[in-house]
């Protein structure tokens, strides 16, 4: 979806202002936060991919305000109650006022390192690459409705396959239908003043990971 | 506050950040009582970013790639394969090591979300998340980077990388004059957070200061 969230190349968030000797975490609430989505996502309650469009659909005002964390919060009691996991009458009270669902899984202390560790993404070809490195191609004119990893910022430019990763879980169908749907993921280079214009600094060029679907040949 | 981007250091006003307290702890009582998370667990996660995973274990990566060529060619190769040799990483995220060079500088972003090599570096620093940095870094990366005070030379390309799937980059920055002959665990104390995800360049004086 064409979201707030989709950031490259806005204009006027001002200066970045980093923050000497930050804490992990500013608030103990953010801790919390964070934990409890890593604990529900190690049960599988829904995927990463869900997990990022939950945020996403957060309205604009609402996704561009507070602290990171309060997204995270947001987006997961609207992930609770759309997975049918809490009812609204349960977060208007404070507490449960039925059992909970069973889950795949329950994260429990001793198993720690699954919960901080990622697994791979990475999947069994379904069919031949399309590209290969050296290739020129063009980032779609496409603007899906649901979940996609294709920035605003790159598409209809063209650019160059730089390298192919093997096939990964595509998260457009990922997010929208929980199937892993694997496709090609290649970096893909752009030159800066293909994105930006003329005017644009000569010295930069920009890569994104793109899956096949969002490609096409230049 | 900065008019211009309200989650800049994830402040907020007092009023909201006691309501978000609240909130999040009903959530957790309501979550312990439908018997979905373990509040023991979630103590465990926090401890572990607060006091193992952080930017130390990616410093110390980059160190011994900078002393050990072996160890630089498998990084190269293969980052994922390499750091899991390390023992102290574990089970890494997709990983792959960006080598800076005289003519050419890294810099990782993530425009959609917050995408950040966590098992190396930890959790990202707010100005990493923050719409300033988000939005700015593909179009004016040289921008941005003044922003942390480094001013590259002109001809010094910029690659910016915008961290769209389940791939983790981790810069690689170079080894500066004036470190001949310090220990790697001295080298490893020179190599920030921010010389990783691209934004700073190490600083000897920091560690001679050691």
């Amino acid at each position: 979806m064409n979201g707030v969230h989709d950031m490259g190349g806005m204009d006027g968030f001002g200066p970045v202002q980093p923050e000497e000797n930050e804490p992990v975490f500013h608030e103990k609430w953010e801790g919390r936060v964070l934990a409890m989505n890593r604990s529900l996502g190690f049960s599988r309650a829904w995927n990463g991919d869900i997990s990022r469009h939950a945020k996403e659909i957060l309205p604009p005002q609402v996704y561009l305000e507070g602290p990171y964390y309060r997204r995270w919060a947001l987006g997961l009691e609207q992930m609770l109650m759309t997975h049918g996991l809490v009812d609204a009458d349960e977060f208007a009270a404070g507490h449960a006022l039925r059992p909970g669902k069973p889950l795949k899984r329950k994260l429990t202390k001793d198993q720690l390192e699954n919960a901080i560790s990622r697994g791979s993404y990475e999947r069994p070809a379904q069919a031949p690459a399309l590209f290969k490195a050296g290739d020129r191609v063009r980032a779609r004119n496409i603007h899906p409705k649901g979940h996609t990893r294709l920035p605003r910022y790159v598409r209809g430019h063209a650019g160059v396959i730089e390298r192919a990763h093997g096939c990964h879980v595509f998260p457009d169908s990922h997010a929208a239908r929980r199937e892993e749907d694997p496709q090609w993921l290649y970096t893909v280079r752009f030159e800066g003043r293909e994105l930006w214009g003329d005017k644009a600094d000569p010295g930069v060029k920009v890569s994104i990971d793109a899956w096949e679907p969002y490609l096409e040949r230049a | 506050m900065s008019t211009h981007d309200h989650d800049h250091h994830g402040h907020e006003h007092g009023s909201e950040l006691s309501d978000m307290q609240l909130r999040v702890r009903a959530l957790e009582t309501i979550l312990t009582e439908k018997g979905y998370v373990e509040p023991a667990a979630l103590d465990a996660i926090i401890e572990a970013y607060e006091t193992r995973i952080g930017p130390h274990l990616g410093a110390g990566v980059v160190a011994k790639a900078w002393v050990d060529a072996e160890f630089r060619r498998q990084l190269f190769e293969n980052a994922t394969k390499a750091v899991a040799g390390l023992g102290h990483i574990g089970r890494s995220e997709h990983l792959i090591a960006l080598e800076n060079t005289p003519k050419l500088h890294h810099v990782v972003v993530c425009t959609l979300c917050s995408c950040y090599p966590t098992t190396v570096l930890g959790l990202p620093p707010v100005w990493y998340k923050s719409h300033a940095y988000r939005s700015r870094t593909v179009a004016d990366p040289r921008g941005v980077l003044r922003d942390f005070g480094l001013e590259l030379p002109k001809d010094t390309e910029i690659r910016v990388w915008d961290s769209t799937a389940e791939l983790r980059y981790l810069v690689v920055p170079m080894r500066p004059k004036g470190t001949e002959g310090w220990s790697e665990e001295k080298l490893a104390s020179i190599v920030t957070r921010d010389c990783m995800i691209g934004t700073r360049l190490p600083d000897p004086a920091q560690g001679a200061a050691r």
